[in-house]
Order: structure tokens, then C-alpha cells, then sequence
């Protein structure tokens, strides 16, 4: 299969992204420019990387959800391609309003870079079908904004369709408040749209891709990728 | 074409968290200030705007607010525009 790492101005996880894809699974890998106009028509999934497009000017990702590729992206989407975005990609797919809601500044101000542990809540999908019930994910975390926020209605249709796939627990995997780096409603730290096809999450897999950076239960998310595409 | 001048206030919606807002609110009272409650922070943003009619100005202003310098989602724009 086929990966397509999105480059923004400001990005800084793109070869982090290509370096778990290609290096660590062997898998074919394109790097793909904010100002390119065409997604390739080989490419079965698009891979949004976290740094701080545009220098985060306005809101987290609110400028790069303009770039001339987004177009092609949200298209791609649309059409059921897979779209994962990972910390300032999932804000920018909030801004694209591929996904709901909004990535607001964490409650302690701070930026927080650290490991974190989290539930796996729906196993069922593209991104998370080799992942075991009840398995507790080591991932970090990078950001400043980060406090998943949305209206009361759109909360309860995520959690009533199943659309929360990441919540922030602790190391035995429960869900509660001191687990929860940023505020976030119902500690969550990863999404899925209503289709199935698009994910958002703030926790770095891609950094978590090879035992030689200190752990590797990122990898299990780019491996599900690849076995949803390779037995569709 | 005539030209004017926006000028647009930004803030978070009530009953969003403005932490921001609570942190200066906190450092307040810190300095001795009990007095000052309810701190909230937004962002102010200038435009100029080229349109036949003021109505125009405020479709082509209001249309950016709504699509790009807030988000609607948790932020209330105001816009004050004039001829310059």
C-alpha cells in the first residue's frame, strides 16, 4: 500500500510519519507538498503530521486548512479515502471540519510533552483493527492545544456512534481525571468521523514507531492501516 | 469602488473556558486586586475592504469571519465597519 505524508510550512512530524511507514514497515511512502494540487491516485491513505503549520497564526491549523492540497484531501475524504491526522493534522482536520469540534488550549496553560496512556475504545476500524480489547497504549504527547472541546449534542453522537477511539487513562487503564493532561471532555484524545474513514488524535504514534526510541505501541496504528488496506 | 475599514472583536463564547482569561484573572488577584472578576482574553483584528456599498463590505467581512478569522464553533465576532 500506499502512504501520503502531508508537508505544511511549520510542519515538523512529516519525516517522523514517513520514517514509521516506510522504514519501520516497509511500506511505499510519498511526501506530498502543501502547495501540490493532486493527491496521486495510488495513494490509499493520507497521513496529516503534527508541528505547527503556518506558525499556528490565527488558530492551530485554521490557515492550513486553506493550503491548496486540503482541497484534494477533503475530496479524498469524502470519497472514503483514509485520512489520518495526528496533533496539529487533527486540528487541522477540526478547522476542515472533516472531523467535529475543536482543539482548545489545555486548562493548565502549558505545553506538555510526555508520555501518556490510553484506552483503545473502538477496535473496529481502519486505524485500529489489530489493536486488542482492553489494550493500554504508551503514546506521547506534544502540544499546547490540545483540550478536545464540542457542544453537548456532538459529544453525545460521538459517544453514542462510537466515534471516541482514544481516551487518556492511566497505566492500568482507567479513564479518569488525573489522566487527563489537557482538559479534554470525556479524556478524549482520538476520533473518528461518522464513515469511519477519517481519524484525529493528539497522541504522536509515529514517535512511538521503533523499540530503539524507547517503545513501540505507535506502530500497532500504521500496521492496522496497512492490514485494513491489504484485505479490503 | 469605495474602500472601508473593519474593525473586528474576536472573543471565546460564554461557557467556554477562556484559561487564558483565568490565569490573568488568578495573577490578579495575586498582585491585590480581588476587585476584578471574570477575566476574558480575544483577539482584535483590522481589515480594509474595497466594495460598492457598505452592505457589501459587511457580506464580504462577515463571510471571512465566518470562514476564517473566528470559528464559529467557540468564538463570537463583532463587526464595526466604516468608510475611509
Amino acid at each position: 500500500m500506499k502512504f501520503g505524508v502531508i508537508t505544511f510550512p511549520g510542519s515538523n512530524c512529516d519525516h517522523d510519519a514517513i520514517f514509521a511507514t516506510q522504514s519501520c514497515l516497509g511500506e511505499d511512502v510519498v511526501n506530498l507538498w502543501h502547495k501540490d494540487t493532486q493527491i496521486p491516485n495510488d495513494i490509499d491513505c493520507i497521513v496529516l503530521p503534527g508541528g505547527f503549520s503556518y506558525g499556528d497564526y490565527l488558530r492551530c491549523g485554521a490557515i492550513a486548512r486553506f493550503s491548496p492540497i486540503m482541497k484534494s484531501v477533503v475530496d479524498f475524504a469524502n470519497r472514503g479515502g483514509l485520512v489520518i491526522g495526528i496533533c496539529n493534522g487533527f486540528q487541522i482536520l477540526t478547522e476542515a471540519q472533516l472531523l467535529p469540534g475543536v482543539l482548545l488550549r489545555n486548562t493548565n496553560m502549558q505545553f506538555i510533552c510526555k508520555d501518556v496512556w490510553l484506552t483503545v475504545e473502538n477496535t473496529n476500524t481502519p486505524f485500529t483493527n489489530l489493536i486488542e480489547k482492553n489494550t493500554v497504549l504508551r503514546i506521547p504527547i506534544a502540544h499546547g492545544e490540545g483540550n478536545y472541546f464540542a457542544d453537548a449534542d456532538t459529544i453525545k453522537r460521538l459517544e453514542d456512534n462510537n466515534q471516541v477511539v482514544f481516551r487518556y487513562a492511566n497505566p492500568q487503564g482507567e479513564v479518569t481525571d488525573e489522566a487527563n493532561p489537557n482538559g479534554s471532555i470525556n479524556n478524549i484524545a482520538g476520533i473518528i468521523n461518522e464513515k469511519g474513514n477519517v481519524l484525529g488524535m493528539m497522541p504522536h504514534p509515529e514517535r512511538y514507531s521503533d523499540k530503539i526510541l524507547g517503545c513501540d505501541d505507535g506502530l500497532v496504528i500504521f500496521k492496522s492501516i496497512v492490514n485494513y488496506i491489504n484485505s479490503k | 469602488m469605495k474602500k472601508f475599514k473593519s474593525e473586528i472583536k474576536i472573543t471565546l463564547r460564554e461557557g467556554i473556558l477562556d484559561v487564558q482569561g483565568k490565569t490573568v484573572e488568578n495573577a490578579l488577584h495575586s498582585m491585590g486586586i480581588p476587585e476584578i472578576a471574570h477575566v476574558r482574553i480575544g483577539r482584535f483584528v483590522t481589515t480594509e475592504i474595497s466594495a460598492e456599498t457598505q452592505e457589501q463590505a459587511f457580506e464580504i467581512i462577515d463571510k471571512a469571519c465566518r470562514q476564517l478569522i473566528a470559528n464559529p464553533i467557540i468564538e463570537d465576532y463583532f463587526i464595526e465597519l466604516k468608510e475611509i
